[in-house]
């Protein structure tokens, strides 16, 4: 329990370092570097240290105590914790709806060569489809969308589309892990008779775990980055996309102010990865390590 | 035990999907995001407006006093009178109004003429019903010492545009300059603020006179530690130079106006309740920039009551009465789209627009359903406020 903590504390104190020490490098440059930046062959290499291109860390964080805008008492740090929640929740929704369609097209794949062979190509070239030129047709197909009572909410086009970036890698970890089981293993299921689903759940399933784990892991920031670039994308309220190209457009005369909602993405991103990283040690707790990937 | 691990995995995913019920799938989020701001009834119009007829517009960004009239509708009432109930949808980068109007996600769009008569032409059955903004709000803002006094000394230098189609007025003024676009200036994209003239980037860049004018002017001197002025800055405008476009108009569709009665009554119901949002914010301009914060626009305060300033003077005065497009300013702004030739060389219509492209129909008869309610659509005794940008438009 001792070594667990110190290697926890250690772990917290390398993080912080870590961040003490790109806030350094930060300054330093912006203190000696060049105001114009460094130019090679007519192209910027290095840039430039103005306030406009680096602001202070200091003023950056200074903006979260100011409101956000003057008479109101909501401060920017409320308003980038706000919208960081509100991008949580549609990437959560991203992530389970990516990570169910992901798991249900690996079984099929497992089980049916033919549909594995026909899905397969088409799921690989699916990612090389633009997200922003993706995002206002989901939109514009979600506007159409009404079942009965349900009517199609316009933040559910951003959870759609941090599914669509979500659902490939664990599709394809899950594939690679079902399909990881050793013939022996399969043998001795059919040796039992035992019928496809009985092997899929007994024996394929715990097999794929240590390959699913990780793939869970890059659909989890996959659905943040997806569930972001959409906010920005359709201009939607409420999430910390929205809030970045708002606090964009106020840069000519706060250029440290952008750098807050830029923080609370980059705080939302790593509260995913956390969530997702406890899930796993709690999945993996009795398995020896070396079958951690 | 490998079992059990899997039963952990599955009972996981069941809490992931349970927490997704309990906070991301409730209605109260659904409620944040549609921004269905529906005024209550008022008593009057309770009498005659059993069940309002519900009406989606989409304007082309995010809430700002550029789109103040009808915010100020909704907020007044306006719309209620009229029997409707309007929920106003943002823009967003990539949403595009002609598109989802032409698509049917809403019923009316407000668009700049060229970009929509560029969409008309690739097919959109879409149709100018109201002219808001009588004049163009863009500019070229160049440092004093660079001396862009007009479009001519464009020539050579970085000439910041957002592209996306609101570039047309720059390329129409360097056609008329005698400049080629591809080869005599160095386009650059601009971002949404104006960081690069300020740092020297770009030696012009393109503003409108309601936001990013204001945006410089709200930004320190770091020589002098006091905000920009106007006297820092050579700025040209396009409606000056002649080769200003027509701008805000609010588009319907075509075929529905042709194809459905109701609609068309709508759509005068609609246009009039606006307008008469308009003919508010020109009267009150301060209730009006409140009514904009109020909605959740993040700029501040004094630059939207520059803005709202600024929009005033593209809506009035109004000689022709508010929302009426004006024959010759149409023709100006289509033939400049015929006649500009972009990068590639290609212009931004290939043909003249059809006859039925726009219709003063309908404002007619807005006009005339504002002329029983006592409303002043001329405003020919307008005057425009002074307004003192706060650093950061705070």
């Amino acid at each position: 329990m001792t070594s667990l903590l110190r290697r926890a504390a250690y772990r917290t104190f390398m993080f912080v370092a870590a961040l003490a020490l790109v806030v350094v490098i930060w300054e330093v440059y912006k203190a000696f570097g060049p105001v114009d930046g460094g130019k090679l062959f007519g192209a910027r290499v290095l840039p430039r240290t103005s306030d406009y291109a680096m602001p202070h860390v200091a003023d950056m964080f200074s903006r979260f105590n100011r409101p956000e805008v003057r008479g109101s008492d909501r401060t920017v740090f409320s308003a980038v914790l706000a919208g960081a929640w509100f991008s949580f929740r549609l990437s959560v929704v991203g992530f389970v709806i990516g990570g169910t369609l992901g798991i249900a097209l690996a079984v099929l794949m497992a089980r049916f060569r033919w549909v594995q062979r026909g899905v397969l190509p088409y799921l690989v070239v699916s990612q090389t489809v633009p997200l922003i030129a993706l995002a206002p047709l989901v939109v514009s197909w979600g506007g159409k969308v009404e079942i009965g009572p349900f009517v199609w909410p316009r933040w559910l086009s951003a959870a759609v589309l941090g599914a669509f970036l979500a659902f490939f890698p664990i599709a394809v970890g899950t594939l690679r892990g079902l399909a990881a089981a050793s013939a022996s293993s399969v043998e001795l299921m059919q040796s039992y008779a035992a019928s496809w689903t009985k092997t899929l759940f007994k024996l394929r399933f715990p097999t794929a775990v240590p390959y699913m784990t990780p793939a869970f892991r890059l659909g989890a920031s996959a659905s943040v980055i997806g569930v972001v670039v959409a906010e920005i994308s359709t201009g939607l309220k409420g999430g910390i996309g929205r809030l970045i190209i708002e606090y964009a457009r106020e840069a000519t005369g706060d250029p440290a102010k952008v750098y807050t909602a830029i923080f609370g993405a980059a705080a939302l991103g790593l509260t995913m990865a956390g969530v997702v990283i406890a899930a796993d040690v709690f999945v993996m707790r009795n398995r020896p390590k070396e079958n951690i990937l | 035990m490998k079992k059990r691990s899997v039963r952990v995995a599955f009972a996981s995913i069941a809490a992931l999907s349970l927490l997704v019920a309990a906070c991301g799938g409730s209605d109260d989020a659904a409620d944040e995001v549609a921004d269905e701001t529906t005024e209550e009834t008022t008593d009057e119009s309770a009498e005659t407006c059993t069940t309002p007829t519900p009406v989606k517009l989409q304007l082309q960004w995010f809430i700002q006093a550029q789109f103040a009239g009808y915010f100020a509708a909704q907020d007044q009432g306006f719309y209620t009178d009229q029997c409707l109930d309007v929920t106003i949808v943002e823009g967003g980068v990539d949403i595009t109004p002609q598109t989802e109007l032409a698509t049917g996600n809403v019923d009316f769009a407000i668009s700049w003429v060229s970009k929509a008569l560029a969409s008309r032409e690739a097919g959109a059955d879409i149709v100018n019903i109201a002219q808001v903004f009588q004049r163009s709000g863009t500019l070229q803002v160049s440092f004093k010492d660079k001396n862009i006094t007009k479009p001519e000394d464009f020539k050579g230098k970085n000439i910041g545009n957002w592209g996306f189609g609101n570039e047309f007025e720059i390329f129409a003024a360097l056609t008329k300059a005698g400049l080629d676009p591809a080869s005599d200036v160095t386009l650059v994209q601009q971002q949404f603020d104006m960081v690069g003239l300020l740092t020297g980037d770009i030696d012009a860049a393109e503003a409108m006179t309601y936001n990013e004018y204001a945006m410089v002017l709200e930004a320190v001197n770091p020589a002098t530690g006091e905000l920009y002025t106007a006297d820092d800055f050579n700025v040209i405008s396009y409606e000056d130079a002649g080769v200003g476009m027509l701008q805000d108009a609010i588009w319907a569709s075509g075929e529905r106006l042709v194809s459905d009665a109701a609609y068309a009554d709508t759509a005068a119901r609609f246009v009039a309740a606006s307008l008469q949002g308009w003919a508010y914010c020109r009267d009150n301009v301060e209730a009006c920039r409140d009514i904009v914060l109020a909605k959740g626009s993040k700029l501040g305060a004094s630059h939207q009551l520059w803005q709202m300033n600024e929009v005033n003077k593209l809506v009035w005065p109004a000689a022709g009465g508010v929302g009426f497009i004006d024959d010759a300013a149409w023709n100006r702004t289509a033939s400049l789209s015929q006649e500009t030739k972009n990068l590639e060389g290609g212009t931004v219509l290939t043909a003249a627009p059809d006859a039925e492209a726009y219709t003063n129909d309908i404002v007619t008869e807005a006009l005339d359903i504002l002329a029983g309610l006592g409303v002043d659509t001329n405003g020919s005794s307008y005057a425009p406020i002074e307004v003192t940008l706060n650093e950061g438009g705070n």
